[in-house]
């Protein structure tokens, strides 16, 4: 009755191609941007923009990285951590090398330097597919975490090992270091996540998506008709990795400052973003977003809910934390395999008929 | 859209953050699951335990009651950074993180909130110069300490000479078990041993080709910078390859009843570093009998009663309740907060007479602190662990380190540090 498209008379290309076709959609694009930009930094306490919101928009890129890969142009990769590990330590040796540039400009250029390693290590994709490439990326994730604990040069040297991120600030605010405040960084991860999601987005829907995706329905297909896997995979590599690793560059700069290899980006890292995508919907950006909210957002209320509320010990909460965490996972997949995305498609669907079916 | 569902999520989940005033309120940065959990839970239940003595015998610290604040970590930097956002505003008086993980990441953080962190025997082992790091302290030993006494106790064995020796470092593959090896590297060049690192990924239940190693290279030490599974673990595959276990000798924090037991009777006279004596035979034991144990309020399990762990757990929050004496006496009033605390940290005076009359005769050594030197004297004392009696006993006394080697590798590291952050040592 309100979510429909009757009566709105699309009078140019532009308007019917447009990522949102219905009113109400962009309506609600808008509002939840107008939340996001305003009412929520607004409202949110230190605790939840630090436990919450923070890692959510840090790990949505990751998870809209990601989903390039695997989602739409098919190819399995279990070296997310791995990646975001390039891009946090690229990140560290351009802050350091060059401390008068600015950060975002760092932030960028470490999700260049990742896409140049993910290139490297998508080269193996041109012959080899799903398990046998999961495995081969699992080894990148092992080797890069590997080289940055071993090598010197890539943590300055540092006694610890570990990369600590010096203070940066932009238009006069303090973003990373210590005396980095909460709402200027919150802000430079919504503006980062905004502008690589429309990319994102955008990217999907134009040449380069549909190349992607017919490569992951049936490449031999795909090559039939024209699409040069070579391009193919390795931009999805490429650009898939450009956003993990800037992910990455953000988690170690802005969120955690300072960052130990082998437990920062971790292979369970690699996994969690994985779920992301699997949970949220393979194939959507909006999936990737709401995947990324269920994993970081789950843990963290269920935390809030047994310990401070019901006043559980902290041992037992934190069990049955993960019990509840892995019977949810299941259970979405089993009620809807094609993840959050499909179910908020098919209310899309229903919605549009309701309440006359028929 | 996926902000409002985060958002509305947020908002039925708000409930944490009441805070509880005029308590004096100690978070404990627990890990009672994952990998390292068989560590983490004696240390959390001597913490706990021993504050709840001080409410029921004495009503608190000088009449104000102490609250102790757990939250789980998983021994994980980003959950143990929640838990530090979590709670900090209750009006946390000091973090003990029990992770060097988490306390490097907090140092930055808890020194612009002005709140204090004792890293006791762990963490960044430079912030013993307080005038870099007015808000961390890492007293009674560091790292580096502990380092210079496992090779200062392999000289005492050698008659003072281990020129051309091999000692082969074991360690878990992160900030914690790297810490010693700049300081071992410095002494091997002093002393003239040689030195090979074997890193141990988290967890550490994969040691074998570490031990093949050994065994191949044939060290004549070995030391080791382990925790949680990974301690057993590699005591299991010494025992294995029948490395002698009196040339085996751990840092503090790998020599706990829970890591030599699973080994057996293999694991008899295996050496560790101690910051304390072990055991129960105490008088404290008593009033914790009387007041915690049989009313059943013993946190955890209470299986870690005395434990070497447990006794950690227990010294660190005894320093605590101390530095807070201080701190009241100095600033005049019963209910301080962190800014007091800091205080009362910086000036700790702990002696014979004060462990006695706490109940803890010849328990550890003296301990002095001071905005100069914010870890203590480094005194530390090698134990040994007999698998028949199930116990652990002290084979040496608490000695000095090498304070030439280990003062300067502080100024150094320290001075980098204040470069880097611009910040200008002083006393505060």
């Amino acid at each position: 009755m309100f979510y429909r498209e009757v009566g709105e008379f699309k009078t140019s290309y532009r308007s019917d191609q447009q990522t949102f076709p219905i009113a109400l959609d962009r309506t609600g694009f808008i509002v939840s941007l107008i939340f996001a930009f305003i009412i929520i930094p607004l409202t949110m306490s230190e605790y939840w923009a630090q436990a919450v919101f923070l890692p959510f928009l840090i790990f949505g890129i990751a998870a809209i990285g990601l989903n390039i890969l695997t989602g739409y142009c098919g190819q399995v990769s279990l070296g997310s951590g791995g990646f975001m590990a390039v891009g946090a330590y690229s990140c560290y040796k351009l802050m350091t090398a060059f401390p008068d540039m600015n950060i975002v400009i760092c932030i960028l250029l470490s999700g260049g330097v990742t896409a140049f390693v993910g290139l490297l290590f998508g080269l193996p994709s041109l012959r080899i597919k799903g398990f046998y490439l999961a495995v081969a990326t699992l080894a990148a994730q092992f080797f890069l975490v590997w080289m940055f604990n071993k090598v010197g040069w890539f943590y300055n040297y540092s006694a610890s090992g570990q990369i600590t991120a010096p203070e940066r600030e932009i238009f006069g605010f303090i973003v990373t270091g210590a005396k980095a405040e909460t709402l200027p960084v919150y802000y430079v991860c919504l503006v980062l996540l905004v502008i690589l999601a429309v990319v994102a987005r955008n990217l999907t829907r134009g040449a380069f998506g549909r190349k992607w995706m017919a490569i992951r329905d049936m490449d031999i297909a795909a090559e039939i008709i024209g699409v040069n896997p070579l391009m193919a995979k390795l931009t999805a590599f490429a650009i898939s990795s450009f956003y993990v690793g800037i992910s990455g560059a953000l988690l170690f700069a802005l969120y955690l400052g300072a960052v130990e290899v082998g437990e920062a980006f971790s292979i369970q890292k690699s996994f969690l973003i994985l779920f992301m995508i699997i949970i949220g919907g393979l194939g959507s950006i909006f999936g990737s977003l709401i995947g990324a909210a269920f994993m970081i957002g789950m843990p963290v209320l269920l935390k809030n809910l047994l310990v401070s509320n019901l006043g559980w010990p902290g041992d037992i909460a934190a069990h049955l934390e993960f019990m509840i965490v892995g019977l949810m996972i299941v259970i979405f997949l089993i009620l809807e395999p094609h993840g959050l995305a499909m179910l908020w498609r098919i209310v899309k669907e229903k919605l549009r008929i309701w309440p006359f079916a028929h | 859209m996926k902000l409002k569902h985060a958002l509305i999520a947020a908002f039925t989940g708000v409930c944490v953050a009441t805070p509880v005033l005029a308590d004096l309120v100690f978070p404990a940065l627990t890990y009672r699951t994952g990998a390292y959990a068989v560590s983490g839970i004696p240390q959390a239940d001597g913490y706990s335990d021993y504050f709840t003595m001080l409410n029921e015998r004495d009503g608190g610290i000088g009449g104000v009651p102490i609250k102790v604040v757990e939250c789980e970590t998983q021994y994980n930097t980003e959950k143990g950074v929640e838990c530090y956002e979590k709670t900090k505003g209750l009006g946390a008086l000091v973090y003990q993180p029990m992770s060097t993980g988490i306390t490097y990441q907090l140092i930055p953080k808890a020194s612009a909130d002005g709140i204090p962190i004792h890293s006791m025997g762990y963490g960044r082992t430079s912030a013993a110069n307080g005038k870099v790091f007015p808000y961390v302290f890492n007293y009674p030993a560091n790292y580096w300490n502990g380092a210079s006494a496992v090779v200062n106790h392999i000289l005492e064995l050698n008659n003072g000479n281990i020129k051309g020796k091999k000692i082969a470092l074991v360690y878990h593959n992160s900030g914690y078990g790297k810490e010693p090896i700049r300081t071992l590297e410095e002494l091997a060049k002093k002393h003239g041993f040689e030195l090979s690192l074997l890193p141990v990924d988290h967890p550490g239940q994969e040691q074998k080709s570490q031990w093949l190693q050994i065994r191949r290279e044939r060290p004549d030490y070995v030391t080791m910078w382990g925790w949680g599974v990974m301690n057993q673990v590699a005591i299991q595959e010494a025992a294995n390859i029948r490395f002698p276990m009196e040339k085996f000798i751990g840092i503090w924090w790998s020599g706990s009843e829970n890591d030599v037991i699973p080994a057996g009777d293999a694991a008899d006279g295996y050496k560790a570093l101690a910051l304390h004596a072990p055991g129960m035979d105490f008088p404290l034991f008593d009033d914790m009998k009387k007041h915690v144990y049989d009313k059943g309020k013993a946190a955890g399990a209470g299986d870690q009663i005395g434990t070497i762990l447990y006794n950690r757990g227990m010294f660190q929050a005894i320093l605590a309740a101390e530095a807070v004496k201080v701190a009241q006496k100095m600033s005049g009033k019963k209910d301080i907060g962190p800014a007091e605390m800091r205080v009362g940290m910086e000036n700790l005076k702990v002696d014979q007479a004060m462990f006695s009359s706490l109940g803890l005769p010849n328990f550890a050594p003296n301990l002095e602190v001071s905005c100069e030197n914010h870890g203590g004297a480094g005194l530390v004392a090698v134990q040994q662990w007999n698998a028949s009696a199930k116990t652990w006993s002290l084979v040496s006394d608490f000695k000095p380190t090498d304070k030439d080697v280990i003062n300067q590798l502080i100024a150094e590291d320290s001075s980098a540090y204040a470069k880097e952050n611009n910040i200008t040592p002083k006393c505060m």
